[in-house]
């Protein structure tokens, strides 16, 4: 396996939006799941994680609260919106249509 | 769906507003992120310092990451600018002499384009303002190759008005002098006027701002006499006042009553035509018939769906009939002529605008060209900081931007200098040639200004990204080594310097020779030979109207004792009296046949200018009589007819014999060739024509030119010549009194002006180029003082030192000079229009311009060249 950072242009926010559909994370642990739960294949670089964040925030797809974080510090949570939850369901059917149509030429070939 | 515009909305206010808490709160977020790799390092069992460290490493540059967050808030980009305009500006004062002359370079390239934008742009693109002004055409007779655009003869109008089928209406009209006199006192004088058929106000769709227009009724020879005054004149000479309707004022000895006043902005053709009335009624009824009589403007509306072709095709029909109906009158045109009505009134200045126009852009293309030289010299002097910037992570397209930034705030400043200096401009041409048609639609407005807003960005694109392009490109490390140990820097810079000034001192050669030739030209047109005496010779017109001068023996006794004063006044060579005097214009020119030739053929015409003056017209005037002698003076109307002929006339009816004796035959009567003169022009571009004099005492002649010739101090005279008519008829208007000299540089005034200007703005684009020799080579000298040193001290001659570097300098202006010709080969062609017995290759003007160029080039290289070759080697290898 070559670098396993890089990810798809746009597939970011799209693991954003589903890692928070679940429950509001602060920024280290979106990574970290994200991490987690693709097999240590998908790693987050802060430089696009933090931008993607706050790009995500200003389109109003997420809104974000200062609250206590596991260890006690104050940490700044992301939670998906009402908004944010559509768009996330869109872009996932899209994701799997184009997932899938890639696959498919992928394995034909 | 609007919570999430609430929220857009409240991020957006937040990031605009609330900037302080949330950077904070991002630098907490990212530094929270660090804390937790850290534990999670520690976790894993590492040392607190290398957790710590390895978290670090993991984060990447937290400063970039900060700024890639910021940029995702809505007003990052405007964070951005403002600072980078502030660095902008604050590198920009710190160079404050850089930054007036690249302002001021700006200013000017700038200000020229935009004074010369806003006159064409009011002269030829802003439409006319009549109604639907683009359904306007100029109607005219085309009759035969000299004449593609003939005026109008009033039978042709008659029939064109008659019988057309494409045209919605059609007006004529003529432009005449009138000497106006009224009741209310205020002097006599003598005004530019016109007379229209009634209906030309309502076709232009002018509306009379007081009274009432013209109606068919006033438009006949047999209806009361009615005038319109024009606001200027209404405001002038009535003092605006309202009461100025119904009453009587007197033209030319006639009484007319005043019935209305155009509104301010109105004129057409003129701007000096100051009152207008109708046609039918002033003109005599025969020649409003007459066919070959050309003598009258048209303008028409095209129907709905009627191209221009159209038009001049189906009146072009007509004209073809009645020419065949009168093949005995070789004076009927065969087809009509037609042209936009915009075209008609800036047809002529037209195309000397576009080369100006195009001149200007080449001046602000040199200075956007010598800005960017400076920026380049910049960008090499701070090479070593754009390096360290680089490797600090300063993204290029970052850098860049604040290099456009700089410029563009440099080229801003420039647009305002700009701006004042072109409403400076245009107020002073407004001023100056307030004689041009459409002058007064020359203003300043939103267009000019966004125009203006255009070039400052194109000023800024093109200077910047001069000084931009290659300087990102190179190695990093090469430029830290080479910023560190200055001997070889610079190399690229140089090169890229180089490259621009060559276009620029192509540009500059471009303008000097277009300058060139309109000089040439225009000293052509100057020195061309008028085939009269030019020097102390003052001339004054005078309109002999009313019953004092209606009649034959009343004007030939008023010419009579009028030369004979003025002849007596001491020190006065010579005085005459013409219809007009060389250089004055063509005025007029009749049909004629040889009474000893065989007849003409049918449809054949020959005809000459023809002059009225007085016998002593020809010595007043220093016309040589090449043969026989000029008017027995004491003949008058009822003595055998007598004509004096040039010598191009004689040429080109009598090629193979002797005129003298011979008759012409000219209207109803026969006239006897007493005498042959010189050659004169009719105008100063014009090649001498025939031209036939007849008596003033014979033939009649109700206005023209005296020509009084002095020993010395003509001018002196005009008092004494006016006191002399004011003794003769004190209610009498003398106008336009003026030198020869005067009157030929007034009619050369267009040549001069064009000339002028481009001369002008060659000048500039000369002194910035080689401003631009001069600062490229002085910096190439600079970069390369430990050079020159290692080499003076190795023992290379100062001399050749000096010529190494000089070529250096001259290498970029001879490539510039060379292209520069050839482009212009080229070019030039497009302005053979414009120029007088000149050929556009003119090789005097080719050799002139490069040896000039050549001259200041090696002026400009000559300093920095000795400097080199004066370096003091240890001082130079110091330096460093």
């Amino acid at each position: 396996m070559g670098k396993p950072s890089d990810l798809v242009q746009g597939t970011l926010d799209l693991l954003i939006l589903k890692t928070l559909s679940l429950e509001p994370l602060h920024g280290w642990a979106i990574a970290k799941r994200i991490q987690q739960v693709s097999g240590e294949v998908l790693q987050v670089q802060q430089g696009s994680l933090y931008p993607a964040l706050h790009r995500l925030e200003q389109q109003g797809w997420i809104r974000a609260k200062w609250a206590e974080s596991e260890t006690g510090r104050q940490a700044k949570f992301y939670a998906l919106t009402a908004a944010g939850r559509k768009q996330m369901e869109a872009e996932s059917a899209n994701w799997s249509r184009l997932s899938a149509a890639i696959n498919l030429i992928v394995s034909e070939a | 769906m609007s919570t999430r515009i609430l929220d857009r909305l409240r991020m957006n206010l937040r990031s605009l507003f609330d900037r302080h808490r949330a950077a904070d709160e991002l630098e907490s977020e990212l530094r929270f992120h660090v804390e937790q790799q850290t534990r999670e390092n520690l976790a894993r069992g590492m040392a607190p310092e290398e957790a710590r460290r390895a978290a670090l490493r993991t984060f990447g540059n937290p400063a970039l990451l900060r700024d890639q967050a910021r940029a995702a808030w809505s007003w990052g980009w405007l964070e951005t600018w403002v600072r980078d305009l502030r660095i902008a500006g604050r590198t920009l004062l710190r160079a404050p002499g850089f930054s007036l002359v690249a302002i001021g370079v700006m200013g000017l390239g700038i200000g020229a384009n935009v004074a010369l934008f806003t006159t064409v742009r009011g002269m030829l693109l802003r439409p006319l303002p009549f109604r639907d002004p683009n359904r306007l055409i100029s109607v005219y007779e085309n009759t035969n190759d000299q004449f593609q655009f003939n005026s109008v003869s009033g039978g042709v109008f008659t029939d064109w008005q008659k019988q057309n089928r494409t045209l919605a209406e059609m007006a004529l009209l003529s432009e005449d002098d009138f000497n106006l006199t009224s009741d209310n006192g205020g002097l006599p004088e003598k005004v530019m006027g016109a007379s229209a058929t009634w209906n030309l106000f309502p076709l232009l769709g002018v509306e009379p701002a007081l009274g009432r227009g013209f109606t068919a009724d006033d438009d006949q020879r047999s209806a009361n006499g009615t005038v319109l005054l024009t606001w200027g004149l209404w405001k002038r000479r009535f003092g605006g006042d309202k009461a100025v309707l119904h009453q009587t004022v007197h033209l030319n000895g006639q009484p007319y009553t005043v019935i209305g006043v155009l509104p301010a902005w109105f004129y057409y053709s003129d701007p000096q035509i100051q009152l207008w009335t109708p046609i039918y009624h002033d003109k005599p009824a025969k020649l409003m018939q007459e066919l070959g009589a050309h003598n009258f403007g048209v303008v028409a509306r095209l129907k709905p769906g009627i191209t221009e072709q159209q038009a001049r095709a189906d009146l072009s029909l007509i004209v073809k009939r009645l020419h065949d109906q009168h093949l005995d009158n070789p004076f009927v045109s065969r087809a009509a002529n037609t042209r936009t009505l915009l075209e008609s009134m800036v047809g002529v200045v037209k195309k000397p605008l576009y080369v100006l126009l195009a001149a200007t852009g080449c001046v602000l293309l040199i200075a956007c060209l010598n800005v960017g030289n400076l920026l380049v010299a910049r960008a090499a002097a701070r090479q070593k900081d754009i390096a360290i910037r680089s490797a600090l992570g300063g993204g290029t397209l970052r850098l860049v931007r604040e290099r456009l930034i700089e410029s563009l705030l440099l080229s801003t400043a420039g647009g305002a200098a700009g701006l004042a200096l072109a409403s400076g401009a245009v107020a002073w041409l407004a001023h100056a040639r307030h004689e041009m048609s459409r002058i007064e639609a020359i203003r300043i407005d939103g267009v000019v200004g966004a125009a203006t807003v255009g070039l400052v960005v194109f000023c800024a694109l093109v200077s910047g990204g001069l000084s931009t392009l290659g300087a990102y490109r190179r190695p990093l490390l090469t430029s830290l080594q080479d910023a560190s140990r200055g001997s070889s820097a610079g190399h690229g810079h140089a090169r890229m310097r180089a490259a621009l000034l060559g276009i620029e001192v192509g540009l500059t050669v471009v303008l000097l020779i277009g300058a060139g030739l309109l000089l040439r030209s225009y000293q052509r047109l100057r020195s061309s030979d008028m085939g009269c005496n030019t020097e102390n010779i003052l001339t004054m017109r005078l309109d002999l109207f009313g019953r004092k001068y209606n009649d034959q023996a009343k004007l030939a006794n008023f010419y009579r004792t009028l030369l004979e004063r003025v002849r007596a006044l001491p020190g006065v060579d010579g005085a005459g009296f013409t219809r007009a005097v060389p250089g004055q214009g063509y005025w007029g020119d009749n049909s004629f046949t040889i009474v000893e030739h065989p007849p003409l053929p049918q449809g054949v015409m020959q005809y000459a200018i023809n002059r009225e003056s007085d016998p002593g017209f020809f010595q007043a005037m220093g016309i040589p009589i090449l043969r026989g002698h000029s008017f027995n003076s004491a003949y008058g109307p009822g003595d055998p007819g007598q004509v004096v002929i040039n010598a191009s006339f004689a040429q080109q009816y009598f090629p193979q014999e002797d005129p003298l004796g011979k008759h012409i035959r000219y209207d109803g009567r026969n006239w006897e060739i007493c005498g042959v003169v010189g050659d004169t022009r009719f105008a100063q571009a014009e090649p001498p024509r025939p031209i036939q004099y007849y008596s003033v005492y014979q033939e009649d002649l109700n206005n023209g030119s005296l020509v009084i010739r002095a020993r010395n101090d003509v001018e002196q005279y005009a008092i004494p010549v006016q006191r002399v008519l004011a003794s003769l008829d004190p209610e009498l208007p003398v106008s336009n009194v003026m030198t020869m000299d005067q009157l030929l540089g007034k009619s050369a005034a267009n040549e001069s002006f064009n000339a002028t200007l481009l001369t002008g703005f060659a000048a500039l684009s000369l002194l910035l180029a080689a401003a631009g020799l001069f600062g490229v080579l002085s910096y190439i000298v600079a970069q390369r003082t430990t050079e020159i040193g290692i080499r003076i001290a190795l023992g290379a001659p100062r001399g050749q030192v000096m010529s190494r570097v000089l070529l250096d300098g001259l290498r970029p202006a001879i490539l510039g000079l060379a292209v520069g010709l050839a482009a212009s080969a080229g070019l030039v062609r497009l302005m053979a229009s414009m120029l007088y017995h000149t050929e556009p290759l003119d090789p005097v003007v080719f050799a002139g311009v490069g040896a000039m160029l050549l001259a200041v080039a090696v002026g400009a290289c000559l300093t920095p060249a000795w400097r080199a070759s004066r370096l003091d080697p240890m001082q130079a290898l110091r330096t460093e």
